[in-house]
């Protein structure tokens, strides 16, 4: 237990700082992913044959690719790929990016790759007519896509939604590859200076049992308060 | 973009996707009896039983692949008790290490894919199965088990679609498979997207392949939804 206390001699303020580090990338992830899926979505639905493929090929690649050589490319080459467009207005020095940013970035691709399909998935089940009736009492396609379709595709969306969320919890792991001090990391760390392996990672892997039961029990409130009526 | 880089690291690439789908195939196999155990464990009436199969499916479901990994290749080895047995012959391998930890991850989604396929099956083909006079093991080979087989195919292609990717997690055990040779190529030639397009497109493929033998196999077996 003495591993685990707070201060100089244990290694548990170190953990809980991981653990929020693992939270933080976790949302940041998760919103990119929405940005990615708000795009996305409407592509992969557009009945234009090219954007409907650009869509597809998104969800597709991503899907299909493990998470890790994703995670690979934007380490090594996020740098790269930010300096060159920074090359383009005239900025020629060195740019590094932080392992926060690139990792969330990564896993918030990943994400937004699930999270289009479930959103592509909530949309075709609405139904027809209530497309129709909004057209037919004029609202504004603004209006009808945020107060009409969005609240009851949440109400279809959050069961899944709450599945790429423990996904994306998950798949946080991985960017302990890139040096961002997250649960895996903290105990990579802790577990090479104490030598004491087994004791850490089982640590860790409480922690994210803890993380991913916590969320279950307020996604679970959510989806109450979205099934309201129903 | 530097052609020759792709054209060059392709043979690498696919000689270390042949790790990866062996370790992919060697998992999977072991993954089915293990999902198929605790798929009958859950059904069982007794509450401790059905506890622990449900625990070693909440536990192996809600921690990262990567965490299973380094507990049972880092872990493990630290007891010594367990280094003077001769499990340790397995367990000292990377190798084995990986396809455990693969085959426990990958064992406790089928056993859940296969739970729910179980409890889908209409009680009217057990009763018919009972009033025909069959023994309840042989229902339970010849009617449920084929049933179950056949509605959890499309949820298994995707499990097998995970676990192919899940396989990459190999590297991070000094294991040579598909993601851990693009790495060392992209760490050497600092040409990340060249290599992502190559191993990326191998991946794809496999996922294709994979994609289209449960299509056919769905076929086969008759599944409809």
């Amino acid at each position: 237990m003495e591993l685990l206390a707070f201060g100089k001699t244990g290694w548990g303020d170190e953990l809980f700082i991981a653990t929020l580090m693992t939270v933080a990338v976790s949302i940041t992830a998760m919103f990119i992913g929405f940005l990615f899926a708000l795009l996305f979505t409407p592509l992969k639905l557009s009945k234009n044959k090219f954007l409907n493929f650009i869509g597809n090929s998104y969800t597709t690649v991503i899907r299909g690719v493990p998470e890790l050589l994703v995670i690979y490319l934007f380490f090594f080459g996020g740098s790269g790929a930010v300096m060159y467009v920074a090359s383009i207005f005239g900025y020629n020095e060195y740019i590094e990016i932080n392992a926060f940013i690139t990792g969330s970035f990564a896993i918030g691709i990943i994400s937004g790759a699930y999270s289009t399909e479930v959103f592509r998935g909530a949309i075709k089940s609405i139904d027809k007519g209530q497309f129709e009736a909004s057209q037919v009492l004029g609202l504004k396609r603004f209006v009808y896509f945020f107060r009409v379709i969005m609240p009851q595709m949440l109400r279809l969306a959050i069961p899944n939604l709450s599945n790429v969320w423990q996904i994306t919890l998950k798949d946080t792991s991985l960017i302990s590859v890139t040096g961002l001090v997250e649960i895996m990391r903290q105990s990579y760390i802790a577990a090479g200076s104490t030598r004491d392996p087994l004791f850490f990672y089982s640590f860790a892997a409480v922690l994210y049992l803890l993380l991913t039961f916590l969320s279950m029990k307020l996604i679970n409130r959510l989806e109450i308060k979205y099934s309201r009526g129903f | 973009m530097d052609i020759n880089l792709m054209i060059t690291s392709l043979p690498k690439l696919l000689d270390a996707a042949v790790v990866t789908i062996k370790l992919l195939s060697v998992s999977l196999f072991f993954g089915l009896f293990i999902g198929l155990l605790f798929a009958i464990l859950r059904l069982s009436k007794n509450k401790i039983i059905n506890k622990f199969a449900y625990g070693y499916s909440y536990v192996f479901r809600g921690t990262p692949l990567l965490v299973q990994i380094f507990i049972i290749y880092f872990g493990l080895g630290q007891i010594e008790y367990f280094r003077s047995t001769f499990l340790w012959v397995v367990f000292k391998e990377p190798y084995w290490c990986a396809i455990i930890a693969f085959a426990l991850n990958t064992g406790a989604y089928t056993s859940e894919i296969l739970r729910s396929a179980f409890q889908t099956i209409k009680p009217g083909f057990i009763e018919a199965g009972k009033s025909l006079g069959i023994s309840s093991k042989i229902i339970f080979y010849k009617i449920q088990i084929p049933i179950a087989i056949r509605q959890s195919l499309p949820a298994y292609g995707n499990e097998i679609i995970l676990m192919m990717k899940g396989t990459s997690l190999a590297s991070t055990v000094t294991l040579m498979d598909l993601t851990g040779v693009a790495k060392y190529i992209i760490s050497t030639t600092f040409k990340p997207i060249e290599v992502f397009i190559v191993a990326g497109g191998i991946y794809l493929f496999m996922t294709f392949i994979i994609h289209n033998i449960i299509k056919f196999l769905e076929k086969k077996y008759g599944y409809s939804q």
